[in-house]
């Protein structure tokens, strides 16, 4: 029993989310209690040429603290790292950032599909992915990797999402884990680790 | 979406081998990336197996250019990130303007678009004829591209917008004329430039300079490969010199971070003297 515990043990979180996201993140972030013993990562698809602000926006709002990522930067526990714009994110085996600017994927730099399978591959049964809202179908196969790689999966209900067509591309796709509201998405996070989920 | 062919000890194997025989060490970059661009080349070229790729690598020397070409990320733009080629106009640009001569080294250069647009900024400054612009990469064929100066004329609408958030004055269709679906850089734009093959890895330092340039390339190295590189380029400047990395790159951490002083908020650091 203490063992199927630790095996399932969620070491990183990642939310994927495109346009509709930001206010979801907006309601979510500053109700997330400040003990989680993981990391968060965010990909947030954003126009390139906004002025890199998002890590104060976000920071004002949670004791957690907020990071735009950079080069090499070795994720910790507690801690929500936003990818910044114009780079995919991957994350190395000794869980430092590595950012590439390589071709777009899905239309989108950074593209969501691209860190979903690294982390799949990284994490395996240790990782939860949420996708949210959007209207482009970035996300919905990496999602479903992760699925494949044991991990858990979680859309917004498209029912309440802004735009629900990213979301539902997944649902299309496979039997996702969990279709939440943002009450539920923010009762799942904050429950991580601390009950069989 | 498929589990990679290439699994990440094959990969090592593969990468020993490259280094053995044709002398490009892969071996200390970032291997998330690497991996995703070495799976990335076998779903495209439909390899079936890691025996299969690496004996294709190994005995087929074009292959092994395509290999190189591939694996290293060659995107770029014209005026990449306004802001920061505004800060070498506004910043960098009136300090340079004291030197008789100007030498600047331009690494990781990839197809030539950071170099022009940095042709221009020298150009409408009045600096470009008494500066020497050493452009280096370790892919001759983006070398190639570089030298020619024809680019895809779709690409002008984001170029001219970067321009002139870059703080561009000029209109910036005076600097090409097009042929067909392509665009050619007017040739006075090249004159003091120099394109050469230069492997950051492997190769020396060959000059000293007032100004280097590499951008997202360190990205693409592990830490100590980063530390290498930045050492190397610390070697290739003169005191009070210049060097400017990408947007996300950094020395802090480095053992150059004592030794140089950052310029405002762009990734632009002055060697102290
Ligand atoms: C993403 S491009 C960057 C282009 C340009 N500097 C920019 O920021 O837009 C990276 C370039 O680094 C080059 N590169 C990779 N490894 C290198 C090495 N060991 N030595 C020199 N150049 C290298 C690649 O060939 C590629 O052209």
């Amino acid at each position: 029993m203490e063992e199927k515990l630790l095996n399932k043990k969620i070491e990183l979180l990642v939310i994927g989310g495109s346009a509709g996201s930001f206010d979801v993140l907006l309601q979510v972030i500053p109700k997330i209690k400040s003990d989680i013993n993981f990391p968060i990562i965010i990909i947030l698809h954003r126009k390139s040429n906004t002025p890199t602000s998002i890590a104060k926006i976000f920071s004002s709002k949670t004791n957690l603290p907020v990071i735009e990522c950079e080069e090499k930067e070795i994720l910790q526990p507690g801690t929500i790292y936003f990818s910044p714009p114009d780079y995919h994110l991957l994350v190395e085996n000794d869980h430092s950032v590595s950012l590439d600017s390589s071709e777009k994927v899905n239309y989108s730099r950074p593209s969501i599909d691209v860190t979903f399978k690294n982390l799949a591959d990284l994490y395996h049964e240790n990782l939860a992915a949420i996708l949210l809202s959007g209207a482009n179908s970035d996300g919905a196969k990496g999602l479903f990797y992760i699925k494949r790689n044991n991990g858990i999966t979680i859309v917004q209900d498209p029912a309440v999402a802004e735009i629900k067509f990213m979301p539902q591309q997944a649902i299309n796709l496979f039997e996702v884990d969990h279709i939440f509201n943002i009450e539920e998405i923010i009762n799942y996070i904050n429950n991580i680790n601390t009950t069989l989920n | 979406m498929k589990a990679d062919l290439i699994k990440e000890d094959e990969l090592h194997i593969l990468l020993i081998d490259v280094a053995q025989k044709y002398g490009y060490d892969f071996t200390e970059y970032s291997m998330a990336s690497l991996k995703r661009r070495v799976n990335r080349l076998c779903l495209i070229d439909k390899h079936k197996s890691f025996a299969e790729l690496r004996y294709r690598i190994l005995n087929d020397e074009e292959y092994l250019s395509r290999f190189v070409e591939e694996i290293t990320v060659n995107v770029t733009e014209m005026f990449r990130d306004p802001s920061f080629y505004k800060t070498i106009r506004e910043t960098i640009i009136p300090e340079l303007a004291t030197h008789p001569h100007i030498k600047i080294w331009l690494a990781g250069c990839s197809t030539g678009e950071e170099v022009y647009s940095l042709s221009i900024v020298l150009h409408e400054t009045g600096l470009l004829h008494k500066t020497l612009l050493y452009a280096t990469d370790i892919n001759p064929s983006v070398l190639e591209v570089a030298k020619q100066g024809i680019y895809a004329i779709g690409d002008m609408k984001l170029y001219s917008e970067n321009y002139i958030n870059s703080g561009g004055i000029k209109d910036f269709s005076t600097y090409y004329s097009a042929i067909y679906d392509h665009i050619k850089l007017i040739d006075e734009l090249k004159l003091n430039t120099v394109f050469a093959t230069h492997n950051l890895v492997a190769d020396r330092s060959f000059n000293e300079f007032q100004l280097i340039i590499c951008r997202n390339v360190l990205i693409y190295f592990n830490k100590d490969l980063q530390e290498k590189v930045l050492t190397l380029f610390d070697d290739s400047l003169e005191n009070s010199a210049f060097l400017a990395l990408g947007s996300k790159e950094t020395i802090r951490f480095s053992d150059l971070e004592s030794k140089y002083t950052q310029i405002g908020r762009e990734k632009i650091w002055r060697k102290n003297c």
